[in-house]
């Protein structure tokens, strides 16, 4: 079992997320990074399922030199293989990204073999394109589908639960496929301390990609008008029940 | 939300555990119409409060530490915010485990229960330690685990209820408004808000990390940067899950990795003291909404931990398989001496600092400045040490500042010598004659900026003149030479010249200049011109503040010259109380007055070559300054002789222009060259001569918590002249014979357990009783060793130290504890060992 | 030259996000001097086409085939595509749901142009230019789209649904895609339903807590208080990660975003990962000891107070008034 988990380096702000002054990025000089939550899911799975079935698990990311920090994390809490694409941009383009590991995955492919599952995240955290997993699906003409919390693997075939409302919808899908996750997948385990001392000697292969541009440009970033709004207290204690309730009332709740 | 106050008497801003502790102590106090101000929310606003590892080692070298330590861990206990855990610091080098006896004896020192372990007692205490790494254990059943927020917010709760006192949190603090105050100081007037402004008549700083951006904005400042501790909570942990509480095992400091494992319930924090230091201007921290934690809980860079980390499994094998669940670079406060940053600001009158504080000295330290700000002085123990006055400008740079938190972050779980000096940030100050100095090879010391040679290499030959020895322990060799004893020897024997020129001398001038000095000092300044007076200063409790000399130098003048330790708190002093209605001016002359001193039999004769002037005890007598001028190679050079001494033999202090200076050393070398004329260092001027003389040393004997009559400075009578302290002094004589007094002690016998001969410190090594008891006063002041050197010319080691005046009796046999050995001592004197009459002085 | 807005359905009932994209597309389209058109996907959708009409859609497409039987992203992302290329439409757009994002991104990655996902706002020129949501709706980004095809979703909650001024058309025009049984793969094969009734995202009373609630027993008053008030318990990342609660109820940028007509927030300090989740809420009350905390200075209203306290003396108050 072969399975690839692409991740996104992604900085870990507080509740006031700055920008730049020349508005082009995220203003990170203050900020740690960390994977984005939900491909931190999707390492995860991607490890469990290989403990299961004696896979091997390869992380692959599109980012800056200091990604490597993201993929000796996932080698720290049981990823087998690493490999960056650097850039040098602060971000590129869904349509570029996605191009961008498809010719990577089709190195490592044509290499070592076909990954049986690629997992992506349902989305990044900063930017949430909501589409590289699916366009290097489609490019590598392997079924995907995105927003998956559960995976059960049987005779070639991903069983894969997608969560609506009020449930779940499951998907039978051949491998080899392409799969978006959702946290909430499961509870990632943080690494041990000999887990993180191992990752330390992990080898990183790095492996240059260029692509084109696609045509959604970033013009700037900025963050959206604060409503400032007086709060009514109600009342201190269980003394402001009534307060609450007359609220509730008032609201049409508490038909 | 009650109403924003407009109007305070004083607002103190930061609530974590210092600024919580002080509202809270200010109210007992009977302060009103305060007010407490954090941008950040409560009750953890967002400071290094609220990520502390919040335990407290009792023991320490340093007095004002233990003792505020130990003052602090009592607070938490009565508030029941406290459980003894007990703490065992482990050592795996036999270097380390010396200072684990050196441990023991502080511990007894400050009377703490304290126990050497073997590796398997170790074991016992702390079953998952691995006893194989270790030699052995220093264990402290009193070391203690505290809820640092929540005791911040008991002591808030507290000046709320009985004080009124008002709590904004969320508030930032944009700005501190100053006013041209009396005597045109600056003055703090209202302290600016996001939320509106507060006209205040003081303002303490209480802003941990931030406290010297915010003390900026008033234009003073507070010397501390924000530094990195690392730490990580892993786990879970079963056999810490079993205990069922936050602690049930001993904390562990494995002090050769530089690293804590503290139990946390279920899980294990690892903090570390081990990493490179990582700094931060206090602009660099995020907001608490741009923080992802806390602002000062900065995102953890995991590989300046993986050292640590490999240690830690090391020494706990368990921790390998452990999770790391949280982990962060923790900001805390470090000082360019490692000491806190408490009292009022220099720059600002009424502005107060109360920085550079951890949890562990939280409360104690908020006691400090709240009795600071109450009775112009602290009375729960002295606190010279934490005094922010103590700065000199030259301490108060980015430059300085980041230089020796760099250098002295690895130390916080280091070894540190006594005597031990900074590799960085060396000659920001030297006196003229450094060069030469530098030529004859000197062994320089640094007193805060500047530098004083302690030995000269030049006078290696004394050695062999005199036939003296290197220590044979390492630890009492390092930064001492055998040279120093010959530079003893020779200055006894014919004559030494020392460099006195970081002396710090300021000038009162004016028509209420006398009247003003004699406000100041216990000893009576109005006296002929001419004339100089050795006096101490007290504090308004009538302990010691300063003790240092006057001059008259003129109907208007006074100078002062004091210690090059105690300048900038001696400055401060003058300044804080000076008339503000003009009749006093103050003005700083260091750098224009250079002083030498020549001492020694053939002082006279060396002396005598460059003037005319009588210098016999008529033409010159002892405590007496005579201008005269000075032949110094062909051009006459204007100077001041002052027949004084600090090392028992006569001599003189010369004063001239500083640029003069190396004119007249290079005419006393050369004058003295026939007559055994040696370049003499601190070594003898500031130990050896000084200890066989028995003089006492600001900072050392001379504290606030000790007054004239115990130090034995008391004269007969007490001056007419009002001045500070005078009415806690008259009430000390009044009571009659002091509880204590200052001895000085011989050491019987030097032999420690191991055969070797072995040299005490003066870093507080406890006097006992024969029976190996402490010896306490009624006041809970402990006998120790204020200073200690080896007395050439009496050929014994020496102590000095306060005991109970039933016990200050020459011959009493005593013991002395040093690295958890026991020496005999022998009481020798309350004042000179070595030519106890002055003959060789006076004569 | 026209906009294509994809409208789901469920047997027929059109959901408030497909309306949100209706109302935001008919003004792109305006804007645009385009003409405003629906398309539905698989049986049952023609009771739709008179509400699809009345928020704006000029034609509404019918598209259905074997495959389309039930939900495929592939096979939807295809028939749109088909669907685009047959019509000759130059922009396509979605509401940003799971869904509507999902089938876009297919749709772009066969048209092989780019995908602009949760705009807020689009000034259609020569070449887009939009305000796009980053970080969940903390950040927003301009950008300019330069493509053929201009495939573009509207942030969910980023407008109010509203009927159009002047109806549209609503022509129905059925279409067939030709779909391989490859697309087929990725259908949905089997739906389980978990509860009853209410679920998170759509209840109108949702009682969250945070760290403060202490523990997984510490839930029990806020089930009470949900149960009476007829809603449901969410919960904070923070309660997530120590075991208290599933994932499922989590209420955040990487769990549910609800909007309900109320959030009653207890003991949750309100971090952005939260916020992000439940800053739809048409009212939030904020319970919480620390009168400073995030959530009380973001909420409309507040009791200061122990949630222990406080929740269950409001679930009784509401049962003395019930009599």
């Amino acid at each position: 079992m072969r399975i690839l988990v692409c991740v996104k380096r992604v900085p870990a702000p507080g509740s006031r997320i700055n920008v730049t002054p020349d508005g082009d990025a995220v203003d990170t000089a203050h900020l740690g990074f960390t994977t984005s939550p939900h491909e931190e899911c999707a390492v995860e799975e991607a490890v469990q399922i290989a403990e299961q079935h004696d896979g091997e698990v390869t992380v692959l990311t599109l980012g800056p030199a200091e990604s490597e920090e993201q993929l000796r994390y996932a080698a720290s809490v049981g990823a087998h293989n690493l490999v960056l694409i650097p850039i040098t941009e602060v971000d590129w383009d869904p349509q570029r990204t996605a191009s961008a590991l498809t010719t990577a995955i089709s190195g490592i492919e044509a290499a070592d073999g076909t990954f049986d599952l690629i997992l992506f995240g349902n989305e990044s955290a900063d930017t949430g394109g909501f589409q590289v997993g699916i366009r290097v699906a489609h490019a590598l003409g392997r079924p995907v589908v995105n927003g998956i919390k559960g995976i059960d693997l049987a005779d070639g075939a991903a069983s894969a639960r997608r969560e609506i409302d009020g449930g779940f919808e499951v998907y039978e899908v051949p491998m080899p496929a392409v799969l978006g996750i959702k946290e909430g997948i499961n509870l990632p385990r943080y690494p041990t301390m000999k887990g993180r001392l191992a990752s330390k000697k992990a080898e990183v292969s790095a492996t240059a990609v260029e692509a084109a541009a696609g045509g959604q440009t970033r013009v700037r970033l900025h963050r959206p008008l604060e409503q400032v709004s007086e709060t009514v207290i109600l009342g201190t204690g269980p003394e402001a029940a009534p307060a609450v309730v007359d609220l509730l009332e008032e609201l049409g709740v508490l038909s | 939300m009650s109403e924003f106050p407009n109007r305070a008497n004083v607002v103190v801003i930061g609530a974590g555990i210092v600024g919580s502790c002080l509202v809270g102590h200010l109210a007992r106090l009977g302060w009103t119409d305060m007010v407490l101000v954090d941008k950040g929310p409560l009750p953890n606003p967002g400071g290094s409060t609220g990520h502390a590892s919040n335990f407290i080692f009792p023991v320490d070298h340093n007095k004002e530490m233990a003792l505020l330590g130990e003052q602090s861990a009592n607070q938490f206990r009565d508030m029941d915010l406290s459980v003894d855990s007990g703490g065992i610091e482990v050592a795996r080098t036999e270097e380390r485990m010396e200072e684990l006896r050196r441990r023991m004896t502080s511990a007894r020192a400050w009377g703490i229960e304290a126990h050497l372990l073997s590796p398997a007692e170790v074991g016992e205490l702390v079953p998952f330690v691995n006893d194989d790494v270790i030699l052995g254990g220093f264990y402290c059943p009193t070391v203690s685990v505290v809820d640092s927020l929540e005791t911040g917010t008991t002591m808030r709760r507290e000046a709320i209820e009985t004080a009124g006192c008002q709590v904004l949190a969320n508030t930032e603090v944009l700005d501190i408004e100053t006013i041209e105050g009396a005597g045109g100081a600056a003055t703090v007037s209202a302290v600016v808000t996001d939320k509106g402004t507060i006209s205040t008549e003081y303002v303490v700083i209480a802003c941990g990390v931030w406290s010297n951006r915010i003390a900026n904005m008033a234009g003073a400042t507070i010397p501390l940067v924000p530094t990195v501790h690392q730490m990580a909570d892993v786990g879970p942990i079963d056999i810490l899950a079993e205990t069922n509480n936050e602690i049930g095992y001993p904390i562990v400091r494995d002090m050769d990795s530089f690293c804590y494992e503290r139990q946390s319930s279920g899980s294990m924090e690892v903090g570390s003291y081990g990493h490179r230091a990582i700094l931060h201007h206090p602009d660099e921290i995020p907001s608490n909404e741009e923080a992802a934690l806390s602002p000062t809980e900065m995102p953890f860079t995991p590989d300046d931990f993986d050292d640590q980390m490999e240690q830690a499994i090391e020494l706990m094998d368990m921790l390998g398989e452990a999770e790391i669940r949280y982990a962060i670079n923790g900001l805390l406060s470090l000082t360019p001496d490692g000491m806190p940053c408490l009292g009022e600001t220099t720059e600002v009158r009424n502005l107060w600092s109360a920085a550079a504080v951890w949890v562990k000295e939280g409360p104690g330290m908020a006691q400090v400045v709240a009795e600071w700000m109450t009775y112009g002085y602290p009375r729960v123990i002295d606190a010279h040490g934490a005094d922010v006055s103590r700065f000199y400008e030259g301490e108060r740079s980015d430059e300085h500042i980041w230089s020796r938190a760099d250098e002295s972050f690895i130390k916080t779980y280091g070894i540190v010598h006594p005597q031990e000096q900074w590799a960085g940030r060396r000659n920001i100050e030297v006196g003229p004659y450094f060069s030469r100095q530098q030529d004859l090879d000197a062994m320089f010391f640094q007193a805060r900026t500047w530098e004083r040679p302690q030995w000269f290499g030049s006078n290696a030959d004394l050695v062999e003149r005199y036939g003296l020895e290197e220590r044979p322990v390492e630890w009492d060799n390092r930064w001492w030479s055998p040279i120093t004893v010959g530079e003893h020897l020779n200055l006894r024997e014919n004559c030494g010249l020392v460099d006195l020129s970081a002396f710090q001398v300021y000038e009162l001038e004016g028509p209420g200049a006398v009247a003003f000095a004699d406000m100041l000092a216990v000893n009576k300044i109005d006296v002929a011109v001419g004339r100089s007076i050795y006096t101490p200063w007290l504090t308004p409790d009538g302990g010691f503040h300063s003790d240092l000399t006057m001059m008259r130098m003129g109907e208007d003048t006074v100078r002062i010259v004091t210690g090059v330790f105690d300048g900038g708190r001696d400055e401060f002093w003058v300044r804080k109380y000076m008339p503000t209605d003009g009749s006093v001016t103050f003005r700083n002359i260091t750098r224009q007055v250079t002083t030498l001193g020549l001492w020694g039999p053939n002082a006279p004769a060396v002396l005598g070559q460059l003037t005319d002037h009588d210098l016999s005890q008529h033409g010159s007598p002892y405590g007496a300054i005579v201008p005269v001028q000075l032949d110094c190679g062909g051009s006459k050079v204007d100077a001041s002789l002052f027949r004084i001494s600090y090392v028992g033999d006569t001599g003189w202090e010369i004063y001239t222009d500083w640029d003069n200076g190396p004119a007249l050393w290079d005419a006393v070398m050369a004058a003295g060259a026939d007559l055994g004329i040696r370049p003499t260092g601190g070594g003898v001027y500031g130990t050896s001569g000084r200890l066989e003389k028995g003089y006492r040393l600001m900072g050392a004997e001379l504290e606030s918590e000790y007054n004239p009559l115990e130090a034995g400075l008391a004269r007969p009578k007490v001056k007419a002249a009002d001045f500070i302290g005078k009415e806690a002094y008259l009430a000390a004589r009044e009571i009659g014979d002091p509880e204590v007094l200052m001895t000085v002690l011989t050491v019987e016998d030097q032999t420690d357990s191991h055969g070797r001969q072995r040299f005490m410190q003066g870093g507080n090594e406890p006097i006992l009783m024969p029976d190996g008891n402490r010896i306490v006063d009624s006041h809970g002041r402990s006998s120790r060793v204020t200073s200690a050197g080896f007395g050439p010319s009496v050929g014994k080691h020496l102590l000095m130290a306060y005991l109970p005046r039933e016990l200050a009796v020459p011959g009493t046999d005593l013991q002395v504890m040093y690295m958890n050995d026991l020496y005999p001592v022998t009481v020798a004197s309350t004042g000179a060992v070595f030519d106890a009459d002055d003959t060789r002085m006076k004569s | 030259m026209s906009l294509l807005v994809l409208c789901d359905h469920d047997r027929g009932t059109l959901d408030e996000a497909s309306l949100e994209a209706l109302t935001f597309g008919r003004s792109l389209a305006a804007t645009a001097g385009i003409t405003c058109e629906a398309v539905v996907i698989g049986a049952g959708a023609d009771t739709a086409t008179a509400l699809l009409a009345a928020h704006g859609a000029q034609r509404v497409h019918l598209a259905d085939h074997d495959v389309l039987t039930d939900y495929g992203p592939e096979a939807w992302g295809e028939t749109l595509t088909q669907l685009v290329r047959s019509i000759g439409a130059t922009a396509v757009t979605a509401c940003g749901t799971d869904r509507g994002n999902e089938v876009l991104a297919h749709v772009a990655a066969r048209l092989d142009e780019p995908f602009v996902a949760n705009c807020t706002d689009i000034d259609p020129g020569d070449a887009w230019t939009m305000t796009r949501v980053q970080w969940g709706g903390s950040l927003l980004e301009d950008a300019t789209l330069d493509a053929g095809t201009r495939v573009v979703s509207v942030a969910h909650h980023a407008v109010e649904p509203s009927p159009a001024e002047e109806p549209g058309e609503g022509l129905v025009v059925p279409f067939t895609p030709d779909l391989r049984a490859e697309v087929a793969r990725t259908v949905v094969k089997d739906r389980v339903v978990l509860t009853q009734g209410i679920t998170l995202a759509t209840s109108p009373v949702v009682v969250g807590g945070g760290r403060g609630v202490g523990s997984e027993d510490g839930f029990a008053q806020l089930e009470d208080l949900a149960g009476v008030l007829g809603g449901v318990v969410g919960c904070s990342r923070a309660v997530t990660n120590n075991g208290w609660r599933p994932h499922s109820d989590q209420v955040g940028q990487t769990g549910t975003r609800i909007a309900p007509d109320i959030y009653i927030a207890a003991g949750i300090s309100g971090a952005i990962q939260h916020w992000v989740g439940a800053m739809a809420a048409e009212n939030i009350l904020a319970v919480n000891t620390d009168g400073e905390a995030n959530m009380v200075a973001k909420a409309g209203y507040a009791v200061i107070g122990d949630l222990h306290k406080v929740i269950p003396a409001i679930t009784e108050e509401i049962a003395r008034r019930r009599g």
